[in-house]
């Protein structure tokens, strides 16, 4: 259960590893600010699927059935560099860099951002759903390894070779815990140090709840450096403003926050060197091509704490896309040529998702009735096993959506498969618990007279009982469709693609726009899902059968 | 004796009830037997022994002189035709093909199907342009009707009714009644009737057999029967009478 409950922390809070429960806060401290229009990210290539990953995972017999209708969509020719990202603004921003910095250099890549967690993004490389990620030693540390103190680039290396992986030289800033004062505070105080407030007994520390709480937090802090004061809890999100009206005169913050230089705020320098490293580094599969490598080292310790800050403002603060911010700086920095790469347009993003996201559903939906079906006619006369059967789909549907999605990591990975898998769990139940039901309810003289006229089991199947039990199964599939096509927004948190994946950007940058571009689709996908088997039903079913039913 | 359905110490029971105990009947082949009886004194149970829909605690029931089988049963059931009370008419097919759907199944080519079913819609009464109808468009009657040509489709060597003919009003019963006859007449079959309506028997049936509280206390040529003094057969009589 420990294992479960960690991997669905990491999903549901992305870049929390680097800094415990309060990350969840992170990438949104204040969400209003970081609006971000025509986000161009040339994201995701969901295509790719998760065939490679198939074939060893062990989900049987389902999951051979679900690769088989992934075939299709394997492209083995050509095989871009996948570069990866977690869902928090400063990810994304590093993960365009190393793909612009890539493209300069005439290689081809490719985006699948937006990945839903720590332990989600380096099982994508693991498994080579992606070959490059950015990741931050800290989180390595804590998320991957779960040390206890810190390891440093060499000794995460050491660990990382047998995982296939391998941290390339660190890009130059620390994104770790800081302390922060007001310009004007610090100007006032004359502060630079953290210790240099163990001897200003009156100011008020206001610290997120999670940092208070947090023995390697506040508590920590204030042991090391000998720090009187005492402190209250505040939201994370609210803590700059007040931190702005006076309201408290000292906060937490992360060191690359945008936000700092927004409000013009001063990190004190943490001189007794209390909070762990997170210093980052792109993370790349150890197999990968030596000259996609040495490219990417080109980024080197070119973005030190303050670039990275302006830059991350630059993006929650001035609005700008992840693809020009980052364009503009390699540009200024030689790092590329020319800013280059066209983003792709609204259209090109709405089609390749939708595409996507209906094939996750249609291939799930499509087994789950051929198995949930299967699974009714065997087992529909026995009202033992009727009952285990649904005993056991209902159980699987009471798992919240995101977390079955984190359940498939260790199970077939990230990527399509597994999601695809997810939505053929949770289809199950309604197209078997419907089948099941219509059948036992057939009117017991019906089915009396069906055997005493001498109808094999099978005629009896065929021309009465699956004919009479239609209108329920066809209600049960259009349940699981429908859902279906809402719960597969979730998939792009593991990495599955489709039209979660503007949704998901747009969550991580509060950008309503974005999270429209998937959710208008998605409901009109369910709409229409809702309307063909309408239309199904019309042709199939007698009509004063559907009449019955709804009556 | 020419018996193509005899049970031979039957016994049955349901849950605890005993429906019958130690019961012998031979029903001849060729003729028409009524069993009579009120409800609930396991008549439906008797004709379900017959084509394997149910199965005896002790006794045997033979069929077309062998033990009723114990798998294989499809091509059994189809020498054995079944009608019953309420029908149970295929409510997703029309009329035409809930009649035929046993030839469709024995792979009768379309034009024989068409023509058997023609056949008997005629002799039942069932107008032509009924047959691309559901049942529920039809009337009690005609699904009555309809019931009886499916159950007839194949031909069958015995043909097993169970109180096919009650539920519809005096008049059009004793249409019905005609039609069947008239069907009889003209594809003479064995055919059991389960009804508890002595009337009805008595029309319909060459032989009748009483059953009461799982036994039998009179039996056979329906004449006979009618003119019995024994009480409960006359009280049946007069039920009939009354209703």
């Amino acid at each position: 259960m420990n294992v479960i409950r960690r991997i669905w922390q990491h999903v549901a809070t992305g870049h929390r590893a680097q800094v415990g429960p309060r990350v969840a806060n992170r990438p949104r401290a204040t969400p209003a600010l970081r609006n971000h229009h025509g986000n161009p990210r040339a994201a995701p290539g969901s295509n790719r699927g998760g065939t490679r990953r198939a074939a060893a995972s062990p989900a049987g017999v389902i999951l051979v059935l679900v690769a088989l209708g992934l075939s299709w969509a394997a492209n083995a020719q050509t095989r871009p560099v996948v570069i990866g990202s977690k869902t928090f603004t400063e990810s994304y921003l590093l993960a365009e860099m190393m793909a612009q910095v890539l493209e300069d250099r005439g290689f081809e890549v490719r985006r699948q951002t937006g990945l839903g967690g720590t332990l989600v993004a380096f099982q994508a490389l693991q498994s080579g759903e992606i070959d490059a990620y950015p990741e931050y030693t800290g989180t390595l540390a804590q998320a991957v390894f779960e040390v206890q103190g810190e390891l440093d680039e060499a000794q995460l290396n050491a660990r990382l070779a047998p995982l296939g992986a391998e941290l390339l030289p660190r890009l130059g800033f620390n994104n770790t815990y800081a302390i922060a004062v007001t310009g004007e505070t610090a100007s006032r105080l004359g502060l630079e140090r953290i210790s240099d407030l163990a001897a200003l007994p009156d100011l008020r520390f206001g610290f997120s709840h999670e940092f208070r709480d947090r023995a390697d937090g506040g508590p920590g802090l204030q042991q090391r450096y000998g720090l009187p004061q005492t402190s209250s809890g505040i939201e994370h999100g609210l803590a700059y403003l007040a931190l702005l009206q006076g309201d408290i005169d000292v906060t937490d913050a992360y060191s690359t926050d945008g936000d700092l230089l927004r409000y013009d705020l001063r990190v004190l320098e943490d001189d007794l060197e209390f909070f762990p490293a997170y210093l980052a580094a792109p993370l790349v599969r150890s197999d990968l091509d030596a000259g996609v490598k040495a490219a990417l080292s080109a980024l080197t310790g070119r973005l030190d704490d303050e670039t990275m800050r302006a830059l991350n403002a630059e993006v929650a603060v001035e609005e700008r896309t992840f693809a020009r911010v980052a364009g503009d700086f390699l540009l200024a920095q030689g790092l590329v040529t020319a800013t280059g790469t066209r983003p792709p347009t609204l259209r090109d993003n709405l089609a390749r998702n939708t595409l996507t996201h209906l094939k996750l559903t249609a291939i799930a939906v499509l087994a789950a009735c051929v198995v949930g079906v299967g699974l009714a006619l065997l087992v529909y006369r026995s009202p033992a096993l009727s009952a285990g059967v649904l005993y056991v789909a209902g159980l699987l549907q009471t798992i919240p959506s995101i977390a079955l999605l984190a359940l498939m990591i260790p199970l077939a990975g990230v990527g399509q498969v597994p999601a695809i898998i997810a939505l053929f769990l949770y289809s199950l139940l309604p197209i078997a618990r419907n089948t099941i039901t219509a059948l036992i309810t057939i009117d017991p003289l019906l089915r009396r007279v069906t055997q005493a006229l001498g109808l094999s089991e099978l005629e009896q199947l065929r021309h009465v009982y699956v004919p009479l039990a239609l209108p329920h199964m066809l209600a049960g599939v259009r349940i699981a469709a429908v859902v279906s096509i809402g719960t597969a927004t979730l998939a792009a948190f593991i990495g599955a693609g489709g039209l979660g994946e503007p949704i998901v950007t747009g969550l991580a940058l509060n950008d309503t726009g974005l999270i429209l571009q998937g959710a208008i689709p998605a409901a009109l996908l369910a709409l229409s899902a809702e309307l063909m088997f309408e239309g199904l039903e019309r042709w199939l079913v007698p009509r004063h059968l559907v009449a019955r039913r709804v009556a | 004796m020419n018996g193509i359905i005899e049970f031979t110490g039957l016994t049955k029971s349901h849950g605890r009830t005993e429906v019958f105990r130690n019961l012998d009947l031979v029903i001849s082949k060729g003729l028409t037997t009524g069993i009579v009886g009120e409800s609930g004194c396991g008549k439906s149970t008797l004709l379900q022994l017959i084509n394997g829909l149910q199965r005896p605690d002790r006794g045997a029931v033979h069929t077309f002189g062998r033990p009723v089988p114990e798998r294989d049963l499809v091509a059994f059931r189809r020498r054995i035709g079944y009608a019953v009370q309420g029908t149970g008419l295929f409510p997703h097919m029309s009329v035409a093909r809930n009649i035929a759907l046993l030839g469709e199944l024995e792979g009768w080519p379309g034009s024989r199907i068409r023509a058997r079913t023609a056949t008997l819609m005629d002799l039942m009464a069932l107008d032509g342009e009924l047959a691309s109808r559901y049942p529920h468009e039809l009337s009690g009657g005609q699904q009555q009707r309809v019931g009886i040509c499916r159950a007839m489709f194949l031909q069958p060597d015995i043909l097993l009714l169970d109180e096919p003919f009650s539920g519809v009003d005096p008049l059009t019963r004793a249409d019905i009644h005609e039609q069947f006859l008239g069907l009889m007449g003209s594809e003479a079959t064995t055919v059991v009737l389960v009804t508890h309506d002595m009337g009805e028997a008595g029309r319909l049936a060459d032989e009748i057999v009483v059953i009461r509280d799982g036994a039998i206390v009179q039996q056979g040529p329906a004449e006979r029967v009618r003119r019995s003094s024994d009480a409960y057969v006359a009280r049946l009589f007069g039920a009939r009478t009354g209703s």
